[in-house]
Order: structure tokens, then sequence, then C-alpha cells
């Protein structure tokens, strides 16, 4: 009886301990946050002077944002739009389109189907450095020979987005559709349907769980993706992202910290917002789309 | 500028359409008339008249058309974007790094041979990104998974907040790692060194420690997904193999060694393997935390290994991502850039595919 009591004693001290290493290491993780929130409420004397401290007004900060908002060169507002639509529009345009592809490679048992699936797969080894080189020339190659422009345009983007997230994508899918039985898909058939129907209205429904899955991890890699923006848009073009905004802003206004942090922290918010909102969503889309 | 089709392109792309094409209708449409069967190699039901064959071929068999028709459209889309904006460049950044392209004569490049290849060969810079890399790459490995395995032991206890830890050491891989990058140099010029004492010399601005800063503003980005993978290894760990070890009498860290390591070995690869190529691929942080890093000598061994001169300026975090991007626009030497990409990939694949080997061989089946 009394070691039962001892044991006990000894796990409460190691639960608490526990939870105070755990509480300990959370604030330390959260230390570059805070100091990016306190700061981007300080004019800049003010972060020479006391980079740690609280800031003397808080208002400060919607100072510092309308400064941001308000400089030309920087474009600030239009890069986040730009942002925006082409983080959304190549989301939905990776999802149909790979979505679209797996299910036709699935359904269709053939070699030359197995051969398109291995040749998707494939691209998942090559690295980006080896095709952005051939592929700013591309670009310029193909708007000489077709009229269309491509560079620092919103399609081009898009469709680069589209072809390198294509492999991790029908990958993902492919796997999914294979664990769906196909008898929805033949009752379906039997009940009138086309083909474009059944995967219109029966197949992408129940691909929903995996479609969350890389939205989530499409999304955060278009949405802070640098340097495929840098060559096919340019840091001065006209569909310029958020980050390369922030580098800008970091280039032209060195020592400016006030405003870099600030805009670093606008920067980040709206992510954070949507992690507050579908954290469960986030956290097991990145983790099980890297186990796949 | 006019870049029209040279003859041997012409040549390249009629050769499909003039020849392969009409070939191939020909021996399709053959043998439907006169054996359909033969195409899924089953076989022949020879007591069916032919003419069956041809009626079939020729009116019957809409729903395998309509299949066809549907293959094509719905994987037409992804396939088009993937072969553009992938693979064409993929192929073509092959025989670009064998031409003499600069960025100013695109499309008229001529054929060199293995000139870049051997200009790379010759260039120090390019040993000593490689050799930075390589460093980086190991240490970076190494220490994020130890902070992420330790994270993922201390989340996976049963304390009272732990989805908040979990959630809360997740945060930092949320912001890209530009913007990251923009934090810390703030953190490390700025912040710190407000303290004093050893923190008085920034960290980033000091050759011999900003490779450290860099591991370490990496971990603390990457080391909460990385910790999420060892989270949902360790609780796949059956709960009985490790009642049964503690009644056995192992301890603590027996029990980890010897249960729960061995089954976490699949996790293991794969967070090795991540871990491994982000840091290879390494750019945006790099580039925004230091400017690829404070200016320095070559390292002493490096410049007595290669006979250059330790003294000279370089920048000393210049990975290989880094060294590449210059070569090209800074130096306007594409193909050298293109050569020394394509000596990257195959490092990178052969690297990966050997750490994934030997993982895997450690992997044990339940």
């Amino acid at each position: 009886m009394k070691s039962n009591q001892h044991y006990m004693r000894n796990e409460k001290i190691k639960n608490v301990s526990l939870e105070v290493i755990s509480i300990v290491l959370l604030l330390l993780f959260f230390f570059p946050f805070f100091l990016v929130i306190i700061n981007s409420a300080k004019s800049l004397n003010e972060i020479t002077l006391r980079p740690m401290a609280f800031p003397n007004n808080w208002f400060n900060i919607w100072k510092n944002i309308l400064d941001i908002l308000g400089r030309e060169n920087i474009a600030y507002f239009r890069s986040f739009f730009n942002s925006l639509f082409i983080t959304s529009a190549s989301l939905i345009a990776i999802g149909i389109s790979s979505a679209m592809a797996a299910w036709v490679l699935v359904r269709t048992k053939s070699k030359v189907s197995f051969f398109i699936f291995m040749f998707f797969l494939s691209g998942m080894v090559i690295p980006f450095q080896v095709v952005m080189l051939p592929l700013t020339r591309l670009m310029q190659l193909l708007y000489v020979q077709t009229g269309i422009p491509f560079k620092d345009t919103y399609h081009g983007v898009i469709l680069a987005y589209m072809g390198f997230g294509a492999p991790l994508s029908v990958f993902l899918f492919h796997g999914f559709i294979k664990s769906i039985p196909i008898d929805i898909e033949e009752a379906a058939i039997i009940d009138g349907c086309t083909k474009a129907q059944v995967f219109f209205r029966v197949v992408l429904p129940v691909l929903k769980p995996i479609f969350v899955t890389l939205l989530v991890l499409n999304g955060m890699w278009i949405w802070n993706d640098y340097l495929l923006p840098v060559l096919v848009i340019g840091i001065r073009g006209n569909v310029r992202t958020l980050p390369i905004a922030v580098a800008n802003l970091a280039g032209y206004y060195d020592k400016e910290w006030g405003l870099i942090l600030t805009s670093v922290l606008m920067a980040s918010l709206p992510i954070f917002i949507l992690f507050m909102f579908a954290q469960r969503h986030i956290i097991k889309g990145m983790t099980s789309g890297a186990i796949k | 500028m006019e870049t029209p089709l040279k003859p041997w392109m012409k040549v390249l792309i009629s050769i499909p359409v003039l020849l392969v094409l009409p070939l191939y209708l020909l021996i399709r449409f053959s043998i439907r008339i006169f054996n359909k069967d033969a195409w899924t190699f089953k076989q022949v039901k020879t007591e069916q008249p032919i003419l069956r064959y041809v009626v079939d071929a020729w009116l019957g068999e809409k729903e395998r058309a309509q299949n066809r028709v549907v293959f094509i459209t719905f994987l037409f889309p992804a396939l088009f974007a993937y072969v553009l904006f992938v693979m064409v460049p993929f192929l073509q950044g092959m025989y670009l790094s064998m031409t003499n392209w600069n960025g100013l004569n695109n499309g008229n490049e001529v054929f060199t041979g293995l000139t870049n290849y051997k200009a790379m060969v010759k260039d120090v810079m390019f040993y000593y990104s490689f050799s930075r890399t390589i460093i980086y790459s190991f240490l970076n490995v190494i220490v994020i998974n130890v902070v992420a395995f330790l994270l993922a032991l201390l989340v996976v206890q049963n304390t009272r907040f732990k989805n908040v830890y979990r959630a809360g050491f997740f945060m930092p891989n949320l912001i890209g790692g530009l913007v990251l990058g923009y934090i810390w140099q703030f953190i490390f010029n700025r912040a710190l060194t407000s303290f004093g004492g050893i923190f008085t010399r920034s960290f980033i601005a000091n050759p011999q420690t900003a490779m450290y800063a860099l591991i370490a503003v990496v971990t603390w980005q990457y080391a909460g997904y990385i910790m999420m993978i060892y989270v949902a290894a360790l609780q796949n760990v059956p709960q009985d193999l490790v009642e049964a070890s503690k009644i056995d009498g192992a301890n603590a860290l027996q029990r980890l060694r010897a249960v729960t390591m061995p089954l976490i070995q699949q996790a293991l690869t794969v967070a090795t393997f991540l871990t491994l190529v982000t840091s290879f691929k390494q750019y945006d942080t790099v580039l925004s935390l230091t400017q690829a890093g404070p200016f320095s000598g070559y390292p002493v061994w490096f410049a007595n290994l290669f006979g250059v001169d330790p003294e000279t300026s370089i920048r000393s975090l210049t990975l290989v991502t880094v060294n590449i991007y210059n070569t090209a626009f800074a130096g306007n030497q594409l193909g050298v850039g293109q050569a020394k990409a394509i000596v990257f990939f195959f490092f990178l694949l052969i690297i990966s595919l050997t750490q994934v080997y030997f993982n895997k061989r450690k992997e044990i089946e339940l």
C-alpha cells in the first residue's frame, strides 16, 4: 500500500515536471513570434534603443502598416491579392486536374496508363533547381513562337504550379482512388450517368479527405514559395507575390526593421488565422502527405 | 527576335506524324478487323465470322471509344502542364548544359560539348559550395531529427495540454523560408546583440558560427513538422509490447532502444529523407538570413586541398543552390549553371536513394 502511494507521488512529480518542460519549450518556440509582434509596433529609433521591451505605443503598428501600404515600389496590397489569387487558382487547378488524371489512370488498366503513372512519379525526384533555368528560357521562346506571354502572367504561374504540383498530387489521388470500390461508379453508369458525370458527381465528393490534404500541402508550398515566382514573374513583375514584396521591402529599406517586421507579420497572419480554424486538418494533411 | 524551328527539329517532329502515326493506325485497324482479341493477348475465338469484327470495329464498341475519349481528355490538363513546364525544361536542360547558352542567345545556342562541365570542374567555388552544403546537410539532418524525436517523446506523454504543445511546436513551419529568414536576421542582429556578452557579435556576422545559426533557424522551422511524423509513428507502437518489456524489467532507456526504436524505423526513413532533401535544396532561408553568409576566406583545409589563396573573400554560406543561381544570373553563364544543376540533381538522387536503401534495410515488419 505504501509503495503504491509512493508510486503515485512519483507519477505526479513526473507529470508536473513534464508539463513545466513543455511550457518552457513552447515559450522558447514562441519567442521569435513575440519579438516580431512587439517590434512591429515600434519606430526605428525605438527598436535600436530597446529591441526587447514592449512598445511605447501599440498604435504604431497601424502607422507601420499604412506606411508599407503607401509605398509605391513595394505594391504590398497588389502583391497580397496576387498571392491570394495565384494560390487559390493554382490549388483548384492542381486539385481538379490531378484528380481527373489519377482517376482515369486507376480505372484504365493498361500498359499505357501504368507508363503514364510512372512518368508522373518520376517528376517527384526532380528538384526545382534543375528545371528553373530552362524554364525561364522556355517561357520566353514560347512567347516568341506562339505570341502568348507566359512570363509575368497569372496563367503562366498557375500552369507552372500545375505542372510542379502534379506528381505528388497524382500520386496521392492514385493511392486513394485505388481504395474506393468501383461498385458505386458502376451503379451510377447503370443509372445513366456518362463517364464525366460519374467523375464529377460520384467520385469527386468521395475524394474530399485527400483533397483537403492536398489543399494544405500545396497551399503552404505555393503561398510561401519564392524561387519560382522570382524566375517566372520577376521581382518587379506585375503579378508579383507576397514573398517577393517582403524581399523587396527588406532589400530597399535595409535597416527599417519596424517596417520589415510588420510586413512579415502581415504576410504570415493569414496562414495563422487559417491554422487556428483548421489546425487539425493542416497538421494531419501535411504529415500524412509526407508519410505516403 | 525571330527563332524559327531548325531543320532537324522539323524532321524530328515530322517523323511521328508522317511515319509512326499512319503505321500505328494501320496496325491497329488491321488487328481489329482480323482479330480484336489479339490486343489483349487473349485466345482468339476463330469460330466467329470475320465480318462480325468488321462491323464491330466500325459501328460497335461505342463504349470503348467513349472510354478512350474520356481517358485522353481527363489526362490532358495535368499531363499538358507537367510535360510543358517540368519534363520539357528538364530534358532541354540536359542539352543546354552542353551549349554556350548565356541568356541572350535563347534559341540559338551552339553545341559545345563538355566545355561547361570542364569549366565547372575548374571552378573552386563550386567545390566550396558543395562541401558547405554537405557539411550543412549532415549536421542539419542530425540536429533536426534529434530535436524532433525528443519533442515527439515529450508530446506523446499524457500531459494536460499536449495538443496545444503539438500545435505550438508545429507553428513555425507555417511561415515560409524567406520570411522566416528576415525574422531571425532581426533576432540575431538586433535582439540578441542587446544582451551583450557572447551575444555582442551577431552569430550570423561571424563566419565561424553563421552555419550553426542557420541550422538553429532551420531546426526551429522544421522540427515541429518532423515531430508530427514521429508522433504518428510513436502512437502506432503496440502498447502490449511496451507493457511486456516493462514487466521483464526494462527501464525507460532500454525500452526506447530495444522496443520503440525498431518499431518506428519507417518514420525514421521518411523523416531522414525529408530533412536530407530539404537541406540540400535550402535556398530561401540562407538568402534572407545572411545573403548567403558573411564574407570570409576559404577554410584552411579547403585552401590547402585545392591550392587556392585562403584569403580570397567569399560568402561563407554559399550553398550549391546559391552557387547555381549566381553562376547563371550574376555571371550570365546559364550553360555552366545548368551543368552544375544537373550534377546537383544526380548527386541528390544518388545520396537520397542510398539513404533510403540503408534505412529501409533496418525496417521490420510486425
